[in-house]
C-alpha cells in the first residue's frame, strides 16, 4: 500500500498552511508551454520555461532555503492571473514579486521594467536610462536574459533600438507569441 | 575521502522517504492512524529541516521522527484503568509501557504476538509477517500469551 494522492496533497497543503516552506512551486500549462511557478512568503520568485523541476528545486534551495516543496496552493493566485493574461482579460498583474537575490542594478532595472505597460514596447537603452545608467544598455540585456519572473515582469516588451526583437530567454517564438497576444505584433508575425 | 553531502531540497527528501515512512507508520498504527501520523511526521521534519548540517542518514532520521510520532499516537490511546485489563475485551490498544512490563515474563514469541496485537493493533496476518510465521500461528501465540497472563494474574 502506498501513499495515496489524497494523503500526498493533504501534506503539501498543510506544509504551506503551517508556513513551513521557503519556496512552494507548481507546474502550470499555458499557451507558451509548461511553466514552473515558484513563490516565497514575499511573492513570486520564479517563473521558468521548460524547467527541469529537480534542477530548479536545487537552485531555489540555494537561493531561498532548503524547504522547497511542490505545493500548488500558494501558487494559485499567480496561476489564476496568468490564465487571465493568456485569455486576454488581464492587462496588469497584481502580484508581489520576490527579487531578493537580484543585485542592486538588476533590481532597479526590473523595477523599471515592471512599469512598462501592456501592449507597449521599450528599448534596452531606455530602461538603462530610467534605471540611472544611460550607457548600460548591454547590462540591461543581461538582466532581461536572467529575469527571474518573465511574463509578470514583461521583458518581452523590451526590444532593440532599431525595433528588432533581439532575444528572449524563453526563445524568440515565445516573445512573438506574447507580443501578438498584446496586439503589438500581428498574430502571424 | 569524506565529502560534505549537502542537504537536498525538501521535495527530494520527501519523495525519497515518504513510502518507507508510511510503511513503518502503517506497521505500528494501522492504516487510518498512519495517515494522520504521516502528515505529522513530515511537518516535524520540515520544522527541523533547517537545522540539518548535512544530507547523510536522512532515511534513519525520517524513520526516527516517524517512530516518535507513532509512539506519541499510541500513548494517546492509553486506557485509564489501573487494573490489569482483560486483554481480549479492551477496544483500545494498551499503553506501550504498561504492556511492556505486563508481558515481561512471557516467552519471546508470545510476548511479541501479544505486544503487536494489543499494543500496536496489528492484524494477525501482519503479526505473522513480522514474526516470520503464519497468521494462525500468530493468533495461537497471542492467545497462549493471554492465557498465561490470566494464570499469572489469578495466582
Amino acid at each position: 500500500m502506498t501513499v495515496s494522492a489524497e494523503l500526498d496533497r493533504r501534506f503539501r497543503d498543510a506544509a504551506a498552511v503551517e508556513g513551513l516552506l521557503d519556496v512552494a512551486y507548481e507546474l502550470h500549462d499555458t499557451p507558451v508551454g509548461r511553466l514552473l511557478i515558484a513563490v516565497t512568503e514575499h511573492g513570486v520568485c520564479e517563473i521558468h520555461y521548460d524547467a527541469d523541476p529537480d534542477v530548479e528545486a536545487e537552485r531555489l534551495a540555494r537561493l531561498f532555503g532548503s524547504r522547497v516543496l511542490r505545493s500548488p496552493r500558494p501558487t494559485d493566485e499567480a496561476r489564476r492571473q496568468l490564465d487571465e493574461y493568456f485569455a486576454g482579460t488581464r492587462h496588469e498583474f497584481d502580484l508581489e514579486v520576490d527579487l531578493r537575490p537580484a543585485r542592486e542594478f538588476g533590481r532597479a532595472v526590473l523595477e523599471e521594467l515592471a512599469r512598462v505597460p501592456y501592449g507597449e514596447l521599450t528599448t534596452y537603452g531606455t530602461l538603462a536610462s530610467r534605471a540611472g545608467k544611460p550607457r548600460a544598455a548591454r547590462a540591461v540585456g543581461t538582466v532581461m536574459n536572467r529575469n527571474p519572473v518573465p511574463i509578470v515582469l514583461p521583458c518581452h516588451r523590451v526590444v532593440g533600438a532599431t525595433g528588432s526583437l533581439v532575444g528572449y530567454a524563453g526563445g524568440l517564438d515565445r516573445k512573438r507569441t506574447l507580443l501578438a497576444l498584446e496586439g503589438v505584433l500581428p498574430p502571424d508575425a | 575521502m569524506m565529502e560534505a553531502v549537502r542537504v537536498p531540497p525538501f521535495e527530494r527528501f520527501y519523495e525519497e522517504q515518504r513510502e518507507t515512512v508510511f510503511a513503518q507508520l502503517r506497521g505500528m498504527l494501522g492504516r487510518e492512524a498512519a495517515e494522520d501520523a504521516f502528515q505529522e511526521t513530515f511537518l516535524r521534519a520540515l520544522r527541523a529541516y533547517p537545522t540539518l548540517k548535512h544530507g547523510r542518514h536522512l532515511r534513519a532520521w525520517a524513520l526516527a521522527i516517524a517512530r516518535n510520532v507513532a509512539i506519541d499516537a499510541l500513548r494517546k490511546r492509553r486506557v485509564t484503568s489501573s487494573e490489569v485489563p482483560d486483554l481480549e475485551s479492551v477496544d483500545e490498544p494498551l499503553p506501550y509501557e504498561e504492556l511492556r512490563s505486563l508481558t515481561a515474563g512471557l516467552p519471546q514469541k508470545e510476548r511479541a504476538a501479544v505486544f503487536l496485537r494489543y499494543g500496536y493493533d496489528l492484524s494477525y496476518e501482519d503479526i505473522g509477517n513480522a514474526l516470520g510465521s503464519s497468521a494462525e500461528a500468530a493468533r495461537q501465540a497471542a492467545s497462549s500469551g493471554v492465557r498465561r497472563l490470566r494464570k499469572k494474574e489469578l495466582s
